[in-house]
């Protein structure tokens, strides 16, 4: 799994970025128990700049809020009780959300499982062996570490530009984060750019989003990209 | 030193309750094209930000420096069919090198 090594690459760096901040104890808790990447740059972003917890925290949860989302449209697949549901969600990260993603608004729950599995112990190795490289390397910058990061969100996207609808949402939530970035507290520019997304509730379902959908009554061409699922309910 | 472990304990418990929220949320009912076309526009909506700013962005100013030239050559290396390991290396090493040149 290259994202599952690509995983392991940024728990190097946040590891390398993180020791001189938090200590290695706090920083390897945290990627032990807290196991999303993104939420935790943020996080360690405002404590090396001098913030509080509060701002930390807040940040962290601005980042992790595309997890209600995620988790909203990840809900129709799941089946059992609270806690069983609850559970599938803690085993949500970006790319294996994504690979499990089967159309339609469908999830294979049990493939995402499966998917993040792999990531967790590299994260967290990846995370000591950062702290370990950390104590050596003075400036991870040199080594452009820093630069892992926005790479790595980089890849995840490219995976999205492949609809017109993916591309331009994208390209308006580039646009507007970077207008905010100026006057936003830090953390806010992001969110607000996902706010972009809500365009899709003002116009009809993009058909290459959505091929399985009844729109306009007819069976779309991309419906052979499909692998074949025989949950498929029939129209009444 | 208490600031990071009350980070670490607030980042815990968040995560975790955010992670559940949308499981919980709508039960076994399906949604409606509409809001699943929405959901769908989150990842790149949010992921585009993210890149974005921090690509660009210095605290709340925006900067191009070798953040940006590395960035721009995993993207090169993305267009070309690069998969996503040598991608985000690339951009480590060209940011690097920019840096030691400069």
């Amino acid at each position: 799994m290259p994202f599952a090594i690509a995983a392991g690459l940024v728990g190097i760096s946040f590891g390398v970025l993180a020791e001189p901040v938090m200590g290695a104890v706090a920083t390897l808790v945290m990627s032990a128990f807290v196991f999303a990447g993104a939420a935790q740059f943020g996080a360690l972003a405002v404590l090396a700049d001098g913030g509080s917890a509060t701002a930390a925290i807040a940040a962290a949860v601005l980042l992790n809020a595309r997890f209600i989302t995620m988790g909203l449209a990840l809900a129709p697949s799941l089946r059992g009780g609270a806690l069983r549901r609850a559970a599938y969600g803690q085993a949500m990260i970006d790319a294996a959300w994504a690979l499990a993603n089967r159309g339609g608004g469908r999830f294979d729950p049990d493939f995402m499982v499966g998917a993040t599995l792999p990531h967790y112990p590299v994260w967290i190795a990846g995370t000591a062996l950062g702290v370990l490289l950390g104590e050596g390397i003075a400036m991870p910058e040199t080594l452009g570490l820093d630069a892992l990061f926005p790479a790595f969100f980089l890849a995840l996207l490219w995976e999205e530009l492949r609809t017109p609808s993916g591309r331009l949402a994208a390209a308006l939530a580039a646009a507007l984060a970077l207008t905010l970035l100026p006057f936003a507290p830090a953390g806010v520019p992001v969110i607000a750019a996902s706010a972009i997304a809500l365009i899709a509730l003002l116009r009809p379902p993009d058909a290459t989003l959505h091929p399985d959908l009844p729109v306009f009554g007819h069976v779309h061409a991309a419906e052979e990209e499909r692998p074949a699922d025989e949950g498929q309910e029939a129209v009444p | 030193m208490t600031q990071v472990w009350i980070t670490v304990a607030g980042l815990i418990a968040t995560t975790a309750a955010i992670k559940a929220s949308g499981p919980l949320a709508l039960g076994g009912r399906r949604l409606g094209p509409r809001p699943l076309a929405a959901i769908a526009l989150f990842a790149p909506t949010l992921l585009a930000a993210l890149v974005v700013t921090e690509t660009l962005g210095n605290g709340s100013e925006l900067v191009i420096d070798e953040r940006a030239l590395g960035i721009g050559s995993a993207a090169v290396a993305l267009w070309r069919g690069a998969s996503v390991l040598p991608a985000v290396a690339l951009a480590a090493v060209i940011t690097a090198l920019a840096r030691a040149v400069v």
